[in-house]
């Protein structure tokens, strides 16, 4: 009797597994499928398209989103939300620079200042991680909604980068600082290299460190993960630190880039981080949902789509309603996607 | 004495806002014993293993575990110290695994610190093997049945080695047969000095499997006994403080003619089914899980698609493309998990108790909140629902009232057939018994009720005739007079009549 019970529960399973197995295909994969038919239409479209200096622009152009996205990822895996980001990158972008200004320049921030290049890189990487620990903290052991805690970030430090340079850019930097986001290592921009190292870390921090376990059962279910012993609080804290050291970094690399400080960079680089990790199936609906994979596909997504239709002359007016649909539409088909487990 | 206890709680009290929810309770429990945890709901059993298990603080009273004071304020430390839980109604983390699941928070890893999946897996290979569960260590949990998740609960609580495991309704969810598979698992574990606390409101089980017995009434401590000095009449004197004379409240009604007749009918998970029921009639519909009966119910329902087959009511062949199809043709259906597809949890008793009929509400595009509050009233007093009033949040309501607002819910639509899917899950003894009270006076009015159970004595003392299904074929039906636990079990689980 015992066995028979045993037995039709699992025929039942099997079944089920089965319908799962067919819609999991689609569920796994998809996102990758849809990015490769993208570059194949795109490469029909304009022949530029695949020319290496074309595919290395793509890459560069999204490195920076794709670094904030990393960090974006684990936060909504956690069921958070990260609205501060692109206020980091303003933030971290002038105090980096500040700290790396030509010791020469008469001007500067602060006058015959000669830092070895480790401190603005540590500074942009510091003041993003505290950043994240105010977001934590009011997210984590405030217990505010993180909507509206990283709401109040996302406005406050946004001030607190205007204030600390009276809202004017800091220019004249080393050139090894530019070399960050300028330069090349055997034929690599540096921002890619940044990017591919950082997302490399994220997957293992996040796929098998038990930081990252946690991070996905707080997510996916906060209760369970208190009973089965986990501090959750300690660890959604330290999600929001993590993101925001990551956003420290990428505004260290956007100044860089262009040579210059400015307390208005990165404006509206939180929501392309938001889209990036969405796109590639990180759930806003249900945590416990993505993968640094997935959201790294998504930022080229969009980088993809950018660059054909500025290939194909597209007006950047009509960009951002491509980019508006397609974000509704990864959210529609992780909604099937949920409705298909049910 | 004292030594004998491997826990004492002594002059537990707890009070919350409002409600005073235990007050100067005691539990002691032996090594190498079960010892059942039993009263209603809102008794204040669950609120107290929350107490044992760090997830409230007790405002006052002491706990000793193995000789030691302890003054647990998290679940870590109560796992710390050897004392791991079942939770009831906690659903685990769907996105995961099996093995991540069952080792969440201790996970092994490798020398340099990443986490080791393989060793995880081989873990959870192992202990599911050692205690005979057939589930795939790597499967994801959200691919498990509603029995697989509860076995591997169970799996997980016994992985911890705990000096003390809490059951909280550890078999709401699973089939007799895997009960048997349990009963096992806890004896070895008792043979081991393992000590358990139990809760079930399922009488044959305390009586199979405990060896202690300790009642609580509304917070208050009301004694402790060997189960062998015990008989169920007593036991439930002790809970709800009355004698429930007659359980079932079962009346031989008069049948009426057929009113819902299903022919042939396929679908996700049956096959071919036919069933009739009439007016007056309660229909039992028993099987192990999985055997498909919510399926067909929910095909009936209009929920899920049906292929083939006929549906006809009161004679007439009726389309069911949608519930509101059903609810038109005058079916209602209780469903099977309350909070998942029942409950609106956050709002008021009232809301969640016209939400169903609201059409009849209506003056013109304004609803007529006069009369929804005299009907809920006149629900409430029917139903005897215990709630401070009609604007009470739901969620602050006990299964069972929860449960009964739910009914009032689909009796305010005034049906000619409740459909109920497992009726009393988790649900105490004096409110099932509510229930069977109020569906013994709904067939009397000449109307029909379906009842999907698990629990096989509410089957046989309700039903006027028992439908029995397997793997998602109808195997047979057993009227009143010549239905036995015996019967039933062996044709849900396939086996021949004559055996």
């Amino acid at each position: 009797m015992e066995k028979t019970g045993t037995i039709t529960a699992d025929k039942a399973e099997k079944r089920q597994r089965m319908s799962h197995h067919i819609s999991g295909v689609f569920n796994k994969y998809g996102i990758f499928l849809i990015f490769a038919v993208m570059i194949v239409v795109a490469s029909f479209l304009s022949p530029a398209f695949l020319r290496p200096i074309n595919v290395i622009n793509i890459v560069r152009q999204m490195s920076i989103v794709g670094l904030i996205a990393l960090g974006v990822t684990g936060i909504i895996v956690s069921a958070g939300i990260d609205l501060s980001s692109g206020s980091v990158v303003g933030l971290t972008a002038v105090v980096a620079a500040s700290l790396a200004q030509s010791p020469d320049n008469s001007a500067a921030f602060y006058p015959g200042l000669h830092l070895p290049l480790v401190a603005p890189v540590v500074a942009a990487c510091l003041v993003g991680a505290l950043v994240g620990l105010i977001n934590g903290s009011l997210v984590a052991k405030a217990r505010i909604p993180p909507f509206i805690a990283t709401l109040g970030t996302y406005t406050a430090i946004r001030g607190a980068a205007n204030l600390y340079t009276s809202g004017r850019p800091i220019s004249d930097l080393t050139d090894e600082y530019d070399f960050i986001g300028q330069g090349d290592v055997f034929g690599f921009p540096v921002p890619i290299l940044i990017l591919g190292v950082m997302a490399g870390v994220t997957h293992i921090l996040y796929a098998h460190t038990k930081f990252g376990k946690y991070i996905y059962a707080i997510g996916g279910n906060e209760q369970a993960a208190r009973v089965s012993g986990i501090n959750a609080s300690r660890y959604k804290l330290l999600i929001y630190v993590y993101a925001s050291f990551l956003a420290g970094l990428a505004g260290l690399v956007v100044s860089s880039r262009i040579g210059s400080g400015q307390p208005g960079l990165g404006v509206g680089y939180e929501l392309d981080a938001i889209a990036a990790a969405v796109i590639g199936g990180t759930s806003l609906s249900a945590g416990g949902i993505g993968t640094v994979a997935g959201t790294i596909v998504g930022a080229l997504i969009i980088g993809v789509l950018n660059n054909t239709l500025d290939l194909m002359n597209v007006s950047a007016f009509w960009q951002q309603i491509v980019k508006g649909c397609i974000i509704v539409g990864a959210v529609i088909i992780d909604q099937l996607k949920n409705r298909g487990g049910k | 004495m004292e030594n004998d206890y491997v826990l004492s709680m002594e002059g537990i009290s707890k009070q919350f806002p409002g409600v005073r929810a235990l007050s100067n309770v005691k539990l002691n429990a032996r090594k190498g014993t079960v010892h059942a945890l039993m009263g209603e709901n809102g008794a204040g059993k669950s609120t107290l293993m929350k107490c044992l298990i760090g997830i409230y603080t007790p405002d006052s009273g002491t706990i000793t575990f193995k000789g030691e004071k302890l003054n647990i304020t998290n679940t870590h430390y109560a796992l710390s110290k050897g004392i791991s839980m079942i939770h009831q109604e906690l659903s685990p983390i769907p996105q995961m695994t099996v093995a991540e699941n069952i080792y969440l928070g201790r996970e092994p890893t490798t020398w340099y610190g990443l986490v080791d999946m393989r060793k995880m897996n081989r873990m959870a290979s192992e202990l599911l093997a050692r205690l005979q569960i057939k589930i795939k260590p790597t499967a994801k949990m959200h691919e498990l049945s509603i029995a697989n998740i509860q076995l591997a609960e169970i799996a997980k609580a016994v992985s911890y080695n705990s000096d003390l495991i809490i059951m909280d309704e550890p078999t709401s969810a699973i089939t007799e047969a895997e009960v048997e598979g349990l009963f096992t698992i806890i004896r070895s574990l008792k043979a081991q000095g393992c000590a358990i606390i139990y809760i079930s409101h399922k009488m044959d089980e305390i009586f199979k499997i405990t060896d202690e017995v300790t009642v609580f009434r509304d917070g208050q401590y009301m004694g402790t006994d060997a189960t062998t000095d015990l008989t169920d009449t007593i036991l439930i004197e002790k809970m709800v403080g009355r004698t429930l004379t007659d359980m079932f409240h079962k009346e031989m009604t008069d049948m009426g003619s057929v009113f819902l007749d299903v022919q042939n009918l396929s679908g996700k998970g049956f096959r071919n089914v036919s069933f009739q029921v009439k007016r007056g009639e309660i229909l039992g519909v028993a099987g192990l899980m999985g055997a498909g009966r919510t399926e067909l119910i929910e095909a009936v329902f209009g929920v899920t698609r049906s292929r083939g087959g006929a549906i006809s009511i009161n004679g007439k062949a009726i389309k069911i493309n949608s519930p509101a199809d059903a609810i038109r043709g005058g079916m209602a259906l209780l469903t099977e998990d309350r909070k998942l597809t029942g409950l609106y949890l956050n709002a008021s008793v009232r809301e969640n108790m016209f939400i169903a009929n609201i059409n009849s509400y209506m003056l013109g595009p304004f609803i007529h909140f006069k009369k929804i509050e005299k009907d809920c009233e006149r629900m409430r007093g029917l139903m005897r629902i215990k709630t401070p009033s009609l604007m009470e949040i739901i969620r602050n309501l006990s299964g069972g009232n929860q449960q009964k607002v739910l009914i009032s819910r689909w009796l305010l639509t005034e049906p000619d057939l409740l459909i109920l899917d497992e009726p009393t899950r988790g649900i105490d003894v004096g409110a099932k018994s509510e229930i069977y009270r109020l569906m013994t006076e709904f067939v009397r009015s000449g109307k029909a009720i379906i009842m999907i159970s698990s629990e096989l004595p509410e089957v046989l003392g309700m039903s006027d005739r028992i439908m029995v299904m397997h793997e998602g074929d109808k195997v047979g039906e057993l009227s009143r007079g010549e239905a036995t636990q015996e019967k039933i079990l062996q044709m849900a689980t396939g086996m021949s009549l004559t055996a």
